[in-house]
C-alpha cells in the first residue's frame, strides 16, 4: 500500500475509452487525473466531469463507462479535493438515481456512501442528494403504472439502504438529516403523487433505525403538513350551499354514519363545483391521513405505538391544539387512541385534562384542550364508560372548587376557562349520560354538578344553548337532578354570552372530533366513532312533551340573516354559530339531532 | 486510548423562570443539550456530566432578560482527539481503499490507503475483505476488530476523524497488547537470567 501508484495507461483520443483496461489501471488513471487537476493539468479531469452527464437513454457503452467511472471514483475518494474538484462533486450531487439503470444506480450509491463516510465535508451534500431522490422527477409520471412501480422500488430501496449504510458508518449522520427532510418536503400545492411519495418515504424512514434519531422530527413534519392542508380547506368547501337549512341539518352525520359512499353529498368539496382546488387538497389530505393511519397501525404491530404516541402528542400540542380551524388532522390522534384505548386512549384524555388544569398555560390553550377532551370523550366509542365518568368527575370537582372560591356574578370573559369546563361537562353528558347513570354511585359522584349549575356564575346561561337544552332534557329524563325553575331562561341573549366566553376564536363552538368528512379516513374511523344518531339519550322521543319548561330562547338573529347574500359572510357565519333558530319546544326534532356538527365561524384568525 | 479527559468546571447556567419549579431538571436539560457536540469553551465533545448545585442562591438578570443564573459545579467527561494522539474504535467497513472505524460509538474515523502502512496487504478471506500484515501473520484487521489509530485531524462539526496506520504502534489492539505483554515477559526473563548469572 502507500502512495498512489501512477500507472501510464495508453489512453488515446478519448481518455475514457477503457476497453481492455484492468480495474486497477482504470483506478490509477482516475486517481492520476484527480491528482493532476490539483497540480494544474485538468485535461483528463475535464473529460471525467463530462462523462458524468450521461442518462439512462444514452448508448450502452457510455452507460457502462459511467458505471465504471463511478466505481473508480468510489475507490479514489481520498484523492478528491473539495476545492479543486468542485465541478466533479457538483456533478455527482446533481445526479438523480431516477435517470439511471440499476447497475449505474448501484455504482452511484456506492460512490455517495464512500464520500459521506470518508470526509465530514461531504456528509450533508450526500444526504441532501439522497433525500432529493425521495421526489421523483416529472418524467416518471408519464411511465406506465407497472414500470413506475418498478422504478420506484428500484430507486427508493437503494436510497433507504444507502441512508442506513451511511448511518452505520457515520453514527451521527441521522442527526443531520432532520433539517434536510424538513427543507425538501414538497410545497403545499405540489402534485399529490410527489407529496404522497415523499411522505411515504418519510414514514418508512421513521420505521427504520434512523427513525430513532429523527422520528420525532418526521412525525412533526408530517403532522405539520397535514395541518397546513387542513387549513387550506375552508369551511366553504365543506358546507352545503343551501344556507336556508338550519344549522343542525348541517350535522352531516346521516351520511357519515359509517356508510359514506363515493359521491355522498357531505364529502369535502363535493358540493362546491367551483372548488376544484379544494377537492384536490381534500383528496390529498385524505390520502395522507390514510397513509398516516397505516403507519400508526404498523407501529402498533411492531409494538412501538406507545413510543410513537408520545411524539405524536407533542406534535399535536405544538401544532394542532392551538389551531382553531383544524378540522381533520386531529383525527390522527383519535385513530392512534382507537388502536390502543387502554394505553394511548387513556393517556390522551389525561394529558388534555392536565393541560386544562394547568394554571401555567394560557387560557385559550386550556379552553382548546377541554374542547378536545369533551369531544374526544363523547366520540370515542372505544373508551370505557367508567373512564369517561372518572374524567368527568375530575372536571366536576375542579369546577365545584372554582365555584366555592368565586363570588362573582355572570361574567363570560373573566371566567372563560371555567365556562369552557362547564360546557365540556354538559357536552359529554349529552352523549354519555345514560351509560354513566347506569354505573353505580355515578350519580353521587356527579352531585356537585347541581351546585355548579346553580352558582351565581350561572354556566347554563353562558354555555351554548343547544348543548344546555339537550343536557337539561336528558338530566330531567334521567333524574340526574331536579330541573328546577332556576333553569328556565327567558329573554336571554345566550349566544352573545357564549360568544363572549368563547372569545374571538369562538372556542365555545369548537367540537374538534365532530364527524370526519374525509371519505376514506372516515371509513377507517367510523367503527370506533360515536355518532349522535347512535347515542341513546335518557329520554324517549315520546318524552318530549314532558319537558315543556325547558325553553332556550331564540337568538336575536333571525333566519333571514342566514339567507343574506355573501357580502357579509363572516358576520353571517358568526351569527349562524350555535344558537337554534327556534325555541326548543318548536324545534325538538331538530335538537334531537343535536351536537354532532356545529358550524364554526369563519371569521377568526386561523390560529391564535 | 487517548483523547479523553475529565474536567472540573464551574458553570453559570441560565434558566427560564418557567422552569424554576424544578431547577435540577432544568440544569440537566441544559447540559444534556450540549452532549455529543463540540464545545469550544470545554475544548472538546461533552460525553457525560455530573453536576451539582453548590449554592441555593441564583442571580436574577436585570433588564429585559428574565432568566436567572444558577452556579453549578460539574465534572465533565470530554473527548478531544488532538492530532497524533492514539484513539481506538471498531472496524465497520474494509475496502482496498479505506478502513472505516467508529470510535466510542459515535465518531466516524477513516483511514485511506495512503495512510495504511506498507506492511498491510488487502486480502479476501471467506468472502470478506481484510488487511493482513506481511511481517506478522497473526496481525489481521477485519470487520469487528478493535483498531488503534493515530489521529491526523478531527472535524469538530461532524465528529469525523481522519486517521492513520503509519506508526508502528497502531493496528489491532488485541495483537498490540499481546505483543507488548510478550515483550515485557521476554525482557523480564532476560533480566532474571542476567541476575542469576
Amino acid at each position: 500500500m502507500g502512495a498512489v501508484e501512477v500507472v501510464n495507461v495508453p489512453f488515446n483520443s478519448n481518455a475514457m475509452d477503457n476497453t481492455g483496461l484492468s480495474d486497477t489501471a482504470l483506478l490509477s488513471f482516475v486517481r492520476t487525473a484527480l491528482v493532476s487537476a490539483i497540480n494544474g493539468d485538468s485535461d483528463h479531469y475535464t473529460q471525467i466531469v463530462g462523462s458524468m452527464y450521461l442518462k439512462e437513454y444514452s448508448d450502452t457503452d457510455s452507460v457502462a463507462e459511467l458505471e465504471v467511472l463511478l466505481k473508480c471514483l468510489s475507490g479514489s475518494v481520498a484523492c478528491i479535493d473539495v476545492f479543486h474538484h468542485r465541478e466533479l462533486l457538483a456533478s455527482i450531487f446533481r445526479m438523480s438515481l431516477w435517470d439511471h439503470k440499476p447497475y449505474v444506480m448501484d455504482a452511484l450509491v456506492g460512490l455517495v456512501i464512500s464520500l459521506a463516510a470518508t470526509s465530514g465535508k461531504y456528509l450533508d451534500s450526500c444526504l441532501n442528494m439522497l433525500i432529493s431522490n425521495f421526489i421523483p422527477p416529472p418524467f416518471v409520471m408519464r411511465l406506465r403504472q407497472s414500470r413506475l412501480d418498478d422504478k420506484k422500488r428500484e430507486v427508493l430501496s437503494r436510497v433507504h439502504a444507502a441512508l442506513e449504510r451511511i448511518s452505520y458508518l457515520v453514527p451521527l449522520a441521522p442527526s443531520r438529516l432532520a433539517p434536510i427532510l424538513i427543507h425538501k418536503i414538497p410545497k403545499i400545492h405540489a402534485k399529490e403523487f410527489f407529496m404522497m411519495t415523499y411522505v411515504d418515504n418519510l414514514l418508512k424512514l421513521e420505521n427504520s433505525s434512523i427513525g430513532k434519531v429523527v422520528g420525532s422530527k418526521i412525525i412533526m413534519v408530517v403532522m405539520e403538513r397535514l395541518r397546513d392542508l387542513d387549513l387550506e380547506i375552508g369551511w366553504d368547501d365543506i358546507l352545503q350551499d343551501d344556507s336556508s337549512k338550519g344549522m343542525f341539518d348541517m350535522e352531516l352525520e346521516d351520511a357519515v354514519d359509517g356508510t359514506m359512499n363515493e359521491g355522498d353529498e357531505v364529502a369535502v368539496g363535493s358540493q362546491n363545483t367551483n372548488s376544484s382546488d379544494g377537492n384536490a387538497v381534500s383528496e390529498l389530505l385524505d390520502n395522507l391521513m390514510v397513509r398516516s393511519f397505516e403507519h400508526l397501525e404498523s407501529c402498533q404491530q411492531a409494538g412501538r405505538l406507545d413510543e410513537v404516541f408520545e411524539i405524536l402528542f407533542v406534535s399535536f400540542e405544538n401544532l394542532i391544539l392551538n389551531t382553531f380551524k383544524a378540522k381533520f388532522s386531529q383525527f390522527l390522534m383519535f385513530f392512534a387512541c382507537s388502536l390502543d384505548p387502554e394505553n394511548c386512549g387513556v393517556k390522551f384524555a389525561r394529558k388534555l385534562l392536565d393541560i386544562f388544569l394547568s394554571s401555567n398555560k394560557p387560557p385559550l390553550t386550556r379552553m382548546s384542550a377541554v374542547a378536545y377532551l369533551a369531544s374526544y370523550l363523547s366520540r370515542g366509542k372505544f373508551l370505557p364508560v367508567s373512564f369517561v365518568a372518572s374524567i368527568l368527575k375530575r372536571l366536576v370537582d375542579e369546577s365545584a372548587d372554582y365555584c366555592r372560591t368565586c363570588n362573582d356574578e355572570v361574567n363570560p370573559k373573566a371566567h372563560q376557562v371555567f365556562y369552557s369546563g362547564c360546557q365540556a361537562i354538559l357536552y359529554v353528558l349529552c352523549f354519555r349520560m345514560r351509560s354513566i347513570l347506569d354505573i353505580p354511585r355515578s350519580q353521587s359522584a356527579l352531585a356537585p354538578l347541581e351546585s355548579i349549575l346553580t352558582h351565581k356564575l350561572n354556566p347554563l346561561m353562558v354555555c351554548l344553548p343547544s348543548v344546555v337544552a339537550e343536557f337539561l332534557k336528558q338530566a330531567k329524563a334521567g333524574g340526574l337532578f331536579i330541573v328546577s325553575k332556576a333553569f328556565i331562561f327567558d329573554d336571554l341573549l345566550e349566544s352573545e354570552l357564549s360568544r363572549a366566553f368563547g372569545g374571538f376564536e369562538r372556542l365555545d363552538t369548537f367540537f374538534p372530533f365532530d364527524p370526519c368528512l374525509l371519505k376514506i379516513s372516515n371509513s377507517l374511523i367510523s367503527s370506533n366513532f360515536n355518532y349522535w344518531s347512535n347515542v341513546k339519550p335518557t329520554y324517549d322521543d315520546e318524552d318530549d312533551e314532558l319537558c315543556p319548561e325547558i325553553i332556550v330562547n331564540e337568538d336575536a338573529d333571525s333566519d333571514e340573516d342566514c339567507d343574506d347574500d355573501n357580502e357579509d359572510l363572516d358576520y353571517d357565519m358568526n351569527k349562524m354559530s350555535i344558537t337554534p333558530k327556534h325555541s326548543f319546544m318548536l324545534e325538538t326534532d331538530r335538537l334531537s339531532k343535536m351536537p354532532s356538527r356545529i358550524r364554526p365561524s369563519t371569521s377568526p384568525a386561523e390560529s391564535f | 486510548m487517548e483523547g479523553l479527559k475529565l474536567s472540573n468546571a464551574e458553570l453559570m447556567i441560565y434558566i427560564h423562570p418557567s422552569k424554576s419549579r424544578n431547577v435540577y431538571q432544568a440544569i440537566g436539560r441544559e447540559l444534556s443539550g450540549l452532549l455529543f457536540q463540540y464545545n469550544e469553551t470545554f475544548d472538546g465533545v461533552l460525553l457525560a456530566y455530573d453536576a451539582d448545585v453548590k449554592s441555593k442562591q441564583a442571580k436574577i438578570l436585570s433588564g429585559l432578560n428574565p432568566y436567572f443564573g444558577v452556579r453549578v459545579e460539574a465534572n465533565l467527561l470530554l473527548f478531544d482527539p488532538k492530532p497524533n494522539s492514539l484513539v481506538e474504535g471498531e472496524i465497520v467497513k474494509i475496502s482496498p481503499e479505506s478502513i472505516h472505524v467508529v470510535v466510542l460509538g459515535f465518531s466516524a474515523a477513516v483511514i485511506t490507503d495512503v495512510d495504511i502502512r506498507e506492511e498491510f496487504k488487502y486480502k479476501m478471506r471467506d468472502g470478506e475483505g481484510c488487511f493482513v500484515s506481511r511481517s506478522h501473520k497473526g496481525h489481521t484487521l477485519k470487520i469487528g476488530t478493535t483498531l488503534r489509530l493515530q489521529v491526523q485531524s478531527f472535524d469538530e462539526e461532524v465528529m469525523h476523524i481522519a486517521g492513520s496506520l503509519l506508526p508502528e504502534n497502531t493496528g489491532c489492539v488485541k495483537w498490540l497488547e499481546k505483543k507488548n505483554t510478550e515483550q515485557a515477559l521476554h525482557m523480564d526473563r532476560d533480566h532474571k537470567r542476567r541476575k542469576i548469572a
